[in-house]
């Protein structure tokens, strides 16, 4: 991408749309990790707004760019729908994702958030997602160097 | 009978009101789609986490061309959640300033550990399968959500009845 002519705009544009994500997360709570928990013990059940209203948001976007509209102004990038391909690991990693969720209140997103609302403890957090990521990428790296070597 | 005469009565179901999860869940949205309309970008927030260790790490995983091409935005994408947090807890909100969270450093830690395996394991996390790929009506993410659903559910169930607190 960077080799490309990018627009000056690239960068801005995602900056604001990050703000924007950002603001949502803290008005929303879940930057912090009591209200999360609070939905997953039954006793808030507010979080389904939070991404039942963001769901329909990107979904009616969506919908409306794949099918009446070309490409991104910026990126000349053709709009599609997120669709990733279903395996076993779509089914492993949102059950170990789960339990780690509902033993912290932490979600990635969430994360970036809470520290932005001045909450330093959650480095904890962060520093504990930077750990699993590279575990898991470190693993997977070594799993497939073997499998080849073979 | 306790625990359950609570949800009986709608304000029990919401007792911090439904507006301001109505109203951050939109805007969520509504950031996803900026950067999507503008650049053709579905964008989540986990995979900032590999793409970031690119700019550290030599393992072969993390220099995949699309996380290499990718992390710059993706920096400036997180630095953005986190000014607009920012801009929330300490300009706009009823009661701005700094705010930290009671729950124990070794249930971040270890939950974020977790969470960073599983996230990126399962293509994605509560933004990319959550809000974007449910947005896209997609099986996977439907799948992924519905399993994280569960286990989360289950897991905060279990620390609460085994009184870890907070």
């Amino acid at each position: 991408m960077s080799d490309d002519a990018q627009s000056p705009l690239f960068l801005p544009v995602i900056f604001v749309g990050g703000l924007v994500f950002g603001l949502g997360l803290a008005v929303s709570g879940m930057a912090r990790p009591e209200v999360v928990l609070d939905f997953l013990q039954f006793e808030d059940f507010g979080l389904l707004f939070v991404m039942g209203g963001a769901a329909v948001v990107t979904g009616v976007t969506f919908a409306v760019a794949t099918r009446y509209l070309d490409r991104a102004p910026l990126t000349a990038t053709e709009y599609t729908r997120r669709v990733k391909e279903f395996d076993r690991n779509v089914v492993v990693g949102g059950a170990i994702f789960g339990v780690g969720w509902g033993i912290s209140g932490i979600c990635p997103g969430a994360a970036y958030a809470s520290f932005g609302v001045g909450n330093y403890v959650i480095l904890w957090a962060i520093a504990g997602m930077f750990v699993g990521a590279y575990a898991q990428g470190y693993a997977r790296s070594r799993l497939a160097s073997t499998t080849e070597g073979n | 009978m306790d625990a359950l005469t609570p949800l009986l009565a709608a304000d029990s179901l919401f007792p911090r009101g439904v507006l301001p999860y109505l109203v951050g869940g939109l805007l969520v949205g509504l950031g996803a789609a900026v950067i999507y309309l503008a650049t053709g970008i579905i964008a989540g927030a986990s995979t900032f986490l590999e793409s970031t260790l690119s700019y550290v790490s030599r393992v072969e995983r993390f220099n995949r061309f699309t996380y290499v091409q990718s992390r710059d935005w993706r920096v400036v994408f997180t630095l953005g959640i986190v000014a607009g947090a920012a801009v929330w807890g300490f300009a706009l909100a009823p009661d701005p300033g700094i705010w930290t969270t009671d729950v124990q450093w070794w249930r971040l830690l270890g939950g974020g550990v977790l969470v960073g395996i599983g996230t990126r394991l399962g293509k994605g996390c509560t933004s990319g399968h959550g809000v974007c790929g449910v947005g896209s009506l997609s099986n996977t993410s439907l799948a992924n959500v519905a399993t994280f659903m569960t286990f989360a559910i289950g897991t905060a169930q279990l620390v609460q009845a085994v009184g870890v607190s907070p």
